[in-house]
């Protein structure tokens, strides 16, 4: 195992405990999609070059814009409730 | 349970799990010294016998082509599930004043919401990321790539658009019956060319078309074929979902 490759795994492991320790949905779906480039270096440095690029598309576009979406539409039921309780 | 007890029970059970997975790596072989046979066996053969350069394609679209084919359907199906579970409710309506195109904003002198940088930049990178997903969906295989990156980078360049503020030339580049076809077809289109080797000769999605030579953009025999019909039904998948996604947005009035 090479420098690059252990830079590569120390990074995913920090990335990871980061989108853990996240609270906040919002910067959650952002740190995970750094966490999924990240994961798409290190398949990139152990030579999984398809891999990498799957992990890239759904990691890194696909997941967070799925969240954030998602987060929008719950904020704006947020908003909405208390006008039932009126 | 008490807090106490729960982190307790945590602290055992993550430490069990940490001594299995020190066991576990521990036993794994080094950094590229791989000795599964047939992996070894592919390494040797695929090239030669199938004229495709990029040999994980050539496992994933001709090899074990049926795996990839029940991948394609398990896509296709939670395509499918989405559209369903996120269909407009009763009492649902759509509100045209949210999420309001930019561009007839700046019509009527109000200020847009988003900012000039996103909508420049992100109006600017539709044209090179279709092309660059047309790329990858054709060159599956030559290169690292292939149908499935290809269809995902295809839908991207809707959420470029969405993001550049324009909710209602994103709608018109999207007609829903035209995306759900293209899903269709890309998934038909597999379990077709799948079909095509069972009478060409005995066996389903077996490598019927001639392979070419290696490295043209025409080669590999139905690798390309495959990778092709796979970026159709996952560009239509992911589009829908996107959309779907989208339009959850405009709809309003629903109480529970």
């Amino acid at each position: 195992m090479n420098v690059l490759q252990a830079g590569a795994l120390i990074l995913v492991g920090l990335g990871g405990t980061g989108v853990v320790i996240c609270r906040d949905p919002l910067r959650q779906a952002i740190v995970s999609g750094v966490f999924g480039l990240l994961l798409a270096i290190l398949f990139f440095v152990f030579q999984a070059p398809d891999v990498a690029l799957s992990e890239i598309v759904i990691g890194a576009v696909a997941l967070p814009v799925m969240i954030l979406l998602t987060l929008a539409k719950l904020r704006e039921h947020r908003d909405d409730e208390p006008e039932i309780e009126q | 349970m008490s807090h106490r007890g729960r982190r307790g029970l945590f602290l055992v059970a993550a430490a069990g799990l940490a001594a299995l997975l020190v066991h576990g790596l521990a036993g794994l072989p080094g950094v590229g010294h791989f000795h599964g046979r047939y992996g070894l066996l592919l390494a040797h053969v695929a090239v030669p016998e199938r004229q495709a350069t990029d040999i994980v394609n050539s496992i994933t679209y001709d090899y074990r082509g049926v795996d990839t084919m029940g991948e394609e359907f398990i896509l296709f199906a939670s395509a499918v599930g989405l559209v369903i579970v996120l269909r407009r409710m009763r009492g649902e309506r759509q509100d045209d004043d949210r999420d309001r195109d930019d561009a007839s904003e700046s019509a009527v002198g109000r200020p847009s919401q988003t900012s000039a940088a996103l909508r420049v930049l992100g109006l600017a990178l539709v044209g090179p990321v279709l092309v660059l997903g047309i790329y990858f969906a054709s060159q599956g295989q030559l290169t690292p790539g292939g149908g499935f990156q290809g269809g995902v980078i295809l839908a991207a360049a809707l959420i470029l658009v969405y993001l550049a503020g324009r909710y209602r030339a994103m709608t018109r580049l999207r007609p829903i019956p035209v995306v759900e076809l293209a899903e269709g077809l890309g998934a038909a289109g597999y379990a077709a060319i799948g079909v095509g080797g069972l009478i060409a000769g005995a066996r389903f999605l077996l490598n019927f078309i001639p392979q070419g030579s290696m490295g043209n953009l025409l080669s590999g025999g139905t690798i390309a074929l495959l990778s092709a019909v796979v970026g159709l039904e996952v560009a239509g998948a992911f589009t829908l979902v996107f959309a779907e996604f989208m339009d959850q947005r405009r709809l309003t009035g629903r109480r529970q």
